[in-house]
């Protein structure tokens, strides 16, 4: 079982961000359940998401307190949601930064990308969910570039769909660049 | 085939497959996505000649579903927490009319105070109002719960309330196996009503029941609820040998044979109680436990109960509602399906709007627990606060 917590702010897509990558493990053939921290989705305000991709069937329903990786899409919800809070030892840690961010995690993973920067460029929009999950394929080789794709075009259409899918390429390849 | 969807979409997308004519809703959190899923694909004409209403309240829309319905067409709505209450009048004039109706009920607390998450204290308020009442452990369940639904109200000419846990299953994206259309249109033929409102053959439905012989009337609602059993069941079994999934019926058990323990729930909590039980098992000096998972709650499955728990020692019964004042509402009613036996029954009170249930606390209170009422997780350092400044505004 590889489980995801996805924190940032109510209009980030952040739940569309947990529900993409459900897509893309389910794609792989995976089971996979996706879900928010209920009813807080108001414009601004934190908001979590969770993602659990297994090959078994998944029956716990409970937040994900120990995850395996975290994605921050708004860095400044990190202090305020102990958004790293049961991070498993070597575990993932993605932030959305153009610069690096002190963490204070001896045993994780940490990788910054300017998500937001991204966005901006490729879509237009200062929504960086699609991003983050290219370069989660790249951080954590848990779902494919590819799968991520097909995922963000059963959300999306047309030319939204379009820019977000070479958003998240960019993402993905820049990341892999920098491993 | 398979598909990776929102729970919400998956009783959409299975409510369109049963093909119903009218559906009438009112939007309320957590059922918003269900009815808004069913009039996209209505506007967009894979429902044939359904008509959508949109109705002004909770109030129209069981009035609209009672008149459709009676007029001999298969209807549908969907609603929660205070808008089922809103409903309440007309809930019971349903089953009382013996009207087929299929509402879902996306679990949602009762307020005030005001609360818009999970819990099953609006489907408890139904619970003497004469409906089936289904409950989904998951959103596979939740789907297919549906279709056997609108054959078991038909055969029944009794209305069916599919319970989902709002947020947890109705917001929860996850695999669910949508049929055919063509093996759905097998499994649930078009609806023939024995009889219908008609302006070319009038009749009158509703009519005053004297003392003389109202009490008779209710017998036999009684004793139709009782009959329920056997047809949910053999539909469960029909539905199970054409889909290939075993997700209706009256209850499932899970490891009961030979547990010392057994759990019972109505659910989404259901998955999370056989993860912790799994847990347990593989510990030694745990004892042995099972869980038993009650889809169907009305009618109440008395004596499949008391054969599935008959060699438990402890029957712990988690539930997400409860009498203010008095405890357990399931849990007295397994107590009653288990009278005469010496088993020990615990009452957990669990999930209250939307309060977290993890497995280490199911664990601990599986293992252990404190009394025969325990209120799971309850703040007892906040409580004992709360009454400090409740005395000492009062001078005391």
């Amino acid at each position: 079982m590889f489980q995801v917590r996805i924190h940032g702010r109510g209009g980030q897509g952040v739940v569309t961000a947990a529900e993409m990558l459900s897509i893309a493990a389910f794609l792989e053939g995976k089971d996979a359940q996706a879900f928010p921290s209920f009813g807080s989705e108001r414009m601004g305000a934190p908001v979590v998401a969770f993602c659990r991709i297994s090959e078994r069937e998944i029956r716990s329903r409970e937040p994900i307190s120990n995850p395996d990786a975290i994605i921050i899409q708004d860095r400044t919800v990190i202090e305020p949601a102990c958004a790293f809070d049961g991070i498993v030892d070597n575990g993932f840690v993605l932030i959305n930064s153009p610069a690096d961010v002190e963490t204070n995690l001896s045993n994780a993973r940490v990788k910054c990308i300017g998500a937001t920067e991204i966005a901006l460029e490729q879509v237009g929009r200062p929504i960086p969910n699609a991003v983050l999950l290219g370069s989660f394929a790249a951080l954590t080789g848990v779902i494919k570039i590819d799968s991520v794709i097909k995922a963000i075009n059963t959300k999306f259409s047309g030319k939204i769909a379009e820019k977000n899918v070479k958003a998240a390429q960019v993402a993905y390849e820049r990341t892999l660049g920098e491993m | 085939m398979l598909y990776q969807l929102e729970g919400s979409q998956a009783v959409a997308r299975a409510i369109a497959l049963c093909r119903p004519e009218v559906v009438c809703a009112y939007p309320i959190t957590p059922q918003t996505h269900i009815v808004e899923g069913v009039g996209e694909l209505v506007r967009s004409g894979q429902l044939g000649n359904c008509q959508y209403l949109n109705v002004e309240s909770e109030m129209a829309a069981i009035s609209v579903a009672i008149g459709s319905e009676a007029a001999g067409v298969r209807s549908y709505t969907a609603t929660s927490s205070q808008g089922l209450l809103y409903m309440m009048e007309a809930v019971y004039n349903a089953s009382g009319l013996e009207l087929p109706i299929v509402m879902t009920l996306g679990n949602r607390a009762i307020g005030s105070p005001l609360n818009i998450w999970n819990d099953h204290a609006d489907a408890m308020s139904a619970r003497d109002a004469g409906w089936l009442m289904l409950f989904a452990e998951n959103n596979q369940e939740a789907a297919d719960l549906h279709i056997q639904a609108f054959k078991i109200a038909e055969t029944l000419r009794l209305p069916v309330m599919v319970c989902m846990d709002g947020f947890i299953l109705t917001h929860a994206y996850e695999k669910v196996d949508l049929p055919e259309q063509s093996e759905v249109d097998e499994f649930l033929p078009p609806y023939k009503p024995e009889f219908s409102l008609d302006p070319e053959n009038p009749c009158a439905i509703g009519a005053m029941v004297s003392p003389n012989d109202f009490m008779e009337v209710r017998y036999m609602a009684h004793r139709r609820q009782l009959e329920a059993c056997a047809v949910i069941d053999k539909i469960g079994t029909e539905f199970s040998a054409k889909f290939k999934r075993n997700t209706g019926g009256l209850l499932r058990t899970y490891h009961t044979e030979n547990a010392e323990t057994v759990v019972v729930a109505m659910g989404s909590v259901l998955g999370t109680i056989k993860d912790t039980v799994d847990d347990m098992n593989q510990t030694n000096g745990n004892g042995k436990y099972g869980v038993l998972s009650l889809v169907s709650y009305r009618p109440f499955p008395d004596n499949e109960i008391r054969e599935a728990l008959k060699n438990a020692k402890r029957v712990i019964v988690v539930e997400k509602a409860f009498a203010l004042g008095r405890g357990g509402i399931l849990a007295r009613e397994v107590e009653l399906a288990l009278k005469g036996l010496d088993i020990e029954i615990v009452t957990v009170i669990a999930g209250l709007g939307g309060r977290v249930i993890t497995k280490s606390m199911l664990a601990e209170v599986f293992r252990q627990p404190k009394g025969n009422l325990v209120f799971l997780g309850l703040k007892e350092d906040a409580i004992r606060q709360e009454y400090k400044t409740v005395l000492n505004k009062g001078g005391a």
